[in-house]
């Protein structure tokens, strides 16, 4: 796990390298994250799986969060892990949500790290994030003909009102 | 070591008189009237069906644990009602456990086995989650599975003892015996208040109905 410090050194290595693709930083409880360029995301995951000081060669989660009020409304969230030091570090890079019929789209790394083929899958499925030049990109969980990404935040919780007695007195 | 030598006759008159025992007159017809019942071949059949009833190895969520694991175990013994014999195949199984909560995408399955089923069959809604979608109330999970399949038996509870599943088991078989057991409708004298009974809607389908039901069913049986 690097620190804060030993983060902000990656940050700045980065940079160095390819100037522009860092965003933001945040080491919060002892965690580590980078918020990139979503442009730039495979540059950036690239590097840290490639450079010798760094060599991130695992992706051990790929997940998507939908921070709704928030103005870059999607994270798409890379846990990376270095398995020799067993250093964990979070690279973040936040999507805009285009207007209604498009969905966000943002680089597959299928290429880099073989894992994120389902996990890609899932995040599409549940959020309607399109990654680009993926293999399959198609439903993994829901039935293919579902309508809809139920993961977000606006998308409606389902299900059925029951009658409940505390429900007829709160709603009428 | 000698054999002693009898006449087949003599054999058979000994074996007849074994049979007969040693009750005699009114006696005889006691014993007989307390031993032999008759009954129509309808009731015989369907006392048969509830005591050898096989199940279908089939589990959905946590219930499968409490359902088709536990219940066949030693220590709660399917097989004190004849139910032991779990079968992999629908088309041998008479009894589907819905044992747990029902995707969307799961649904089209189940009905798939349910319809796979030979005739007679049953089917157990076991748990909060297959009886109405339970704590899913939400995108993935059917709320009930009675809305895309006939369901005999509700079992409450999340999950369901073992127990409950063995009463509610033994309810189905009385219901497949033709003793039905009424339910809420017998604690509160309300017999006789179904639907079916008051003449509603489901006693007399509708001619078109009737005639769409004929039809399908000459199609299903070609």
């Amino acid at each position: 796990m690097p620190d804060a410090p030993g983060l902000e050194l990656i940050r700045g290595e980065i940079e160095r390298d390819h100037p522009g693709s860092v965003l933001a930083t945040s080491f919060d409880r002892a965690q580590a994250a980078l918020v990139v360029d979503p442009a730039q995301i495979l540059t950036v995951l690239s590097w840290l799986r490639e450079e010798p000081g760094q060599s991130y060669r695992f992706l051990s989660s790929l997940h998507v969060a939908d921070y709704l009020p928030a103005a870059p409304r999607f994270g798409v969230h890379y846990e990376l892990l270095n398995r020799d030091r067993v250093e964990r570090l979070r690279v973040k890079a936040m999507l805009v949500d285009p207007a209604a019929p498009a969905l966000p789209t943002i680089d597959s790394c299928v290429e880099l790290f073989p894992t994120a083929e389902a996990q890609e899958r899932e995040a599409f499925d549940f959020f309607g994030i399109v990654f680009r030049n993926h293999p399959d990109m198609t439903r993994i969980l829901l039935p293919d003909d579902y309508v809809g990404w139920p993961q977000r935040r606006d998308f409606p919780v389902g299900g059925e009102p029951v009658t409940f007695t505390y429900n007829e007195h709160t709603y009428g | 070591m000698e054999v002693e030598r009898r006449s087949l006759s003599s054999k058979q008159a000994s074996a007849r008189q074994m049979l007969r025992g040693d009750l005699e007159g009114e006696d005889l017809d006691r014993y007989v009237e307390e031993r032999v019942v008759t009954t129509t071949f309808e009731k015989m059949l369907n006392l048969a069906r509830a005591n050898s009833i096989f199940p279908l190895t089939f589990g959905l969520a946590c219930c499968a644990i409490e359902a088709p694991i536990s219940v066949v175990t030693a220590r709660y013994d399917l097989a004190r009602f004849g139910a032991e014999a779990l079968r992999a195949s629908p088309r041998q199984a008479d009894l589907i456990i819905l044992s747990g909560r029902v995707s969307i995408k799961m649904a089209p399955v189940v009905r798939r086995l349910y319809d796979q089923m030979l005739e007679p069959k049953w089917a157990i809604s076991m748990g909060a989650c297959s009886s109405s979608g339970g704590m899913f109330s939400n995108y993935a999970v059917v709320q009930g599975a009675d809305k895309f399949m006939p369901i005999d038996l509700h079992i409450p509870g999340c999950p369901p003892r073992p127990e409950a599943v063995m009463y509610g088991f033994s309810k189905l078989q009385r219901k497949i015996i033709g003793n039905a057991d009424q339910g809420w409708r017998q604690r509160y004298n309300a017999a006789g208040t179904e639907e079916w009974a008051r003449g509603g809607p489901a006693s007399a389908p509708s001619p078109e109905a009737a005639e769409a039901y004929e039809a399908a069913r000459e199609i299903s049986l070609a």
